[in-house]
């Protein structure tokens, strides 16, 4: 029986997971248009962890990656629920979701 | 696996849980203008019924190696509940008079706490992650809370968005650390990391995720962006919480993964702590300086005082724990007691937080002026005051490890410092009186009075803190 893991191994699992890691944070700080983009910057970097802890799960032959993973999806849920209703919030009272009038407060 | 379940270690949580719950639905029931008071009698309620079972709360790990409760996360556990509890009595008053009184607020905090004490009782990485982001998650809301404030909102966003940057990378620096080690247990992570085999180098970056994820949520330069804007934008009674306890749980979240399961590998991590702890108190006296708002200030003040707690963990050793927890606990009561004067701030209604509103303060209202004075030479480090004992546990730790160039930058950033401090106390008693505040409301006022009378005689009740302390570091390095 072939499975994927041992076909490929483990270093393309995690390559991905670096790459989907380094497009999430430079959406975060090079991004300076939209907090939606933001947002999916974020849910970016939670799935390469994911996805680095379901290849090591697998690798390993234990469960406990998978396990976190199922954790991690729900707390990601949550965390995209939170943010949207903040997003909202802040529409009501700014009338504008773009990063650059996010400076009421500097210094 | 033998490890028995015990499920009842974690007594305490569950039933701030509950009672959490609880609030939630009577706060529903009731009538809308009644329900901040009940539910906020109800919080405090729960928090100390909490207190009393986490003091008689048996040690052990429990749930198939993912929670332990020993004397270190008593430690933690007691001083976020205190700050918790203090910071709901707070913010009755506050959010009425910003008609901001919603039931949801001490529910809120109460499941933040419920996540802060999760963090202090972690075994397994699996813990630390669910606890921060129950924590996290719950400060999220409480930011924006004032959501007719565009200051507040943005405020909340801000925090959102750099939160959720380091929730990810604390997430990802877990999967290359369970990746290269081959487990999430502490015990386990312990013992596969003490062989002299060379170490991985994923497994060290893993590391490096995991402490500038914690980094961030502690406001450590150069990671502290967020701070003083969040807490010059968040409602006061959000910010009196957020300074304290959350740091507290972060705290002790770094004490214990550094020095239990990394703790084989310090000679890797300990440059980048004293990196940071440096930075960190550079940038806390340095960036003060210019401020002209008291939010803010303290904001930096807290960054400052991040760095000293610091000092504790870059040491490493058990002396320099018990520095950094004796360290929380003053810190602790010191901002809560600084929280409680700025919320009496207020006139014709409006919160005031320029740091010229306080001119004269010492002739319309000396008591006070007095407890704010106490707090500022407390944050500065001034002998008989909480901040003093402190400061100097920590850098005795970092002398006698021989890490000098800790000590002495800590003393100096100290003496900076106290200039910015000072400045507070020159504004109070020696400028021209501005009209008086509003009447304050006798909660508020108690608070501060206590936190001083805590920050003035602190001498009194050392030796025991120092002692617990000493209880809670020894568990760590058994």
């Amino acid at each position: 029986m072939e499975n994927g893991l041992a076909a490929v191994g483990i270093g393309p699992f995690l390559s991905v997971g670096a790459i989907l890691l380094v497009l999430g944070v430079f959406g975060i700080f090079l991004n300076r248009k939209n907090i939606i983009v933001m947002m999916m910057s974020i849910e970016l970097i939670l799935l390469s962890a994911n996805l680095n802890l379901v290849a090591f799960s697998a690798a390993h032959g234990e469960l406990s990656g998978q396990v976190f993973t199922l954790f991690s999806l729900t707390v990601a849920a949550a965390e995209a629920a939170i943010g949207l209703a903040i997003v909202t919030v802040y529409f009501r009272n700014r009338g504008s979701i773009q990063v650059e009038d996010v400076t009421l407060m500097k210094g | 696996m033998t490890v028995p379940f015990n499920w009842s270690l974690a007594l305490p949580e569950i039933v701030l849980s509950v009672c959490g719950l609880l609030i939630l639905v009577i706060g529903v029931f009731q009538r809308k203008n009644a329900s901040g008071l009940l539910c906020t009698g109800l919080a405090v309620a729960a928090f100390v019924a909490t207190a009393v079972l986490v003091l008689g709360a048996p040690s052990g790990v429990g749930y198939r190696g993912t929670f332990v409760s020993d004397d270190f996360a008593r430690f933690a556990k007691l001083l976020a509940l205190t700050g918790a509890a203090l910071s709901v009595i707070l913010s009755l008053d506050y959010n009425g008079r910003q008609k901001v009184d919603r039931f949801e607020f001490p529910v809120l905090i109460l499941f933040s706490t419920v996540g802060t004490m999760l963090m202090a009782s972690s075994e397994n990485l699996m813990t630390l992650y669910v606890g921060l982001e129950l924590q996290s998650l719950a400060i999220y809301i409480l930011c924006a809370f004032a959501r007719d404030e565009v200051t507040s909102s943005e405020a909340g966003l801000k925090y959102f968005v750099l939160g959720s940057l380091a929730s990810g990378l604390l997430l990802y620096g877990i999967s290359l650390v369970y990746g290269f080690a081959g487990t999430m247990e502490y015990g386990g992570l312990r013992a596969a990391l003490s062989d002299n085999a060379p170490v991985p180098a994923g497994l060290v970056i893993g590391i490096v995720f995991v402490f500038v994820g914690l980094a961030f949520k502690l406001s450590a330069a150069p990671f502290h962006m967020w701070t003083p804007d969040v807490y010059q934008g968040a409602p006061t009674s959000v910010t009196a919480f957020m300074a304290g306890a959350p740091k507290v749980a972060a705290f002790a979240l770094l004490l214990r993964i550094m020095a239990g399961p990394f703790g084989h590998l310090a000679p890797q991590w300990q440059m980048l702590v004293e990196l940071v702890a440096i930075c960190t108190m550079i940038l806390g006296a340095l960036a003060a300086i210019p401020q002209t708002n008291i939010k803010r200030l303290m904001a930096y003040s807290s960054i400052g005082h991040m760095g000293y707690a610091m000092i504790g963990v870059a040491v490493g050793t058990e002396a320099g724990v018990r520095g950094t927890l004796v360290y929380l606990a003053t810190y602790l009561f010191m901002t809560v007691g600084v929280f409680a004067c700025i919320m009496a701030m207020r006139r014709n209604g409006r919160p005031l937080d320029r740091i010229s509103d306080l001119s004269g303060l010492s002739r319309t209202h000396p008591l006070l002026a007095l407890t704010m004075g106490i707090f500022m030479f407390s944050m500065a480090g001034v002998p008989p005051f909480s901040g003093f004992f402190g400061k100097l546990m920590v850098f005795a730790a970092a002398v006698q490890s021989g890490l000098w160039t800790l000590a002495v930058i800590g003393v100096v950033t100290s003496m900076i410092g106290l200039y910015y401090y000072w400045r507070v106390v020159k504004v109070m008693y020696f400028d021209a009186p501005e009209p008086a505040f509003d009447r304050g409301a006798r909660p508020v006022g108690a608070v501060a009075g206590a936190m001083g009378l805590v920050t003035a005689l602190f001498l009194l009740v050392l030796g025991p803190v120092t002692g617990a302390a000493q209880a809670a570091a020894a568990v760590l390095f058994r």
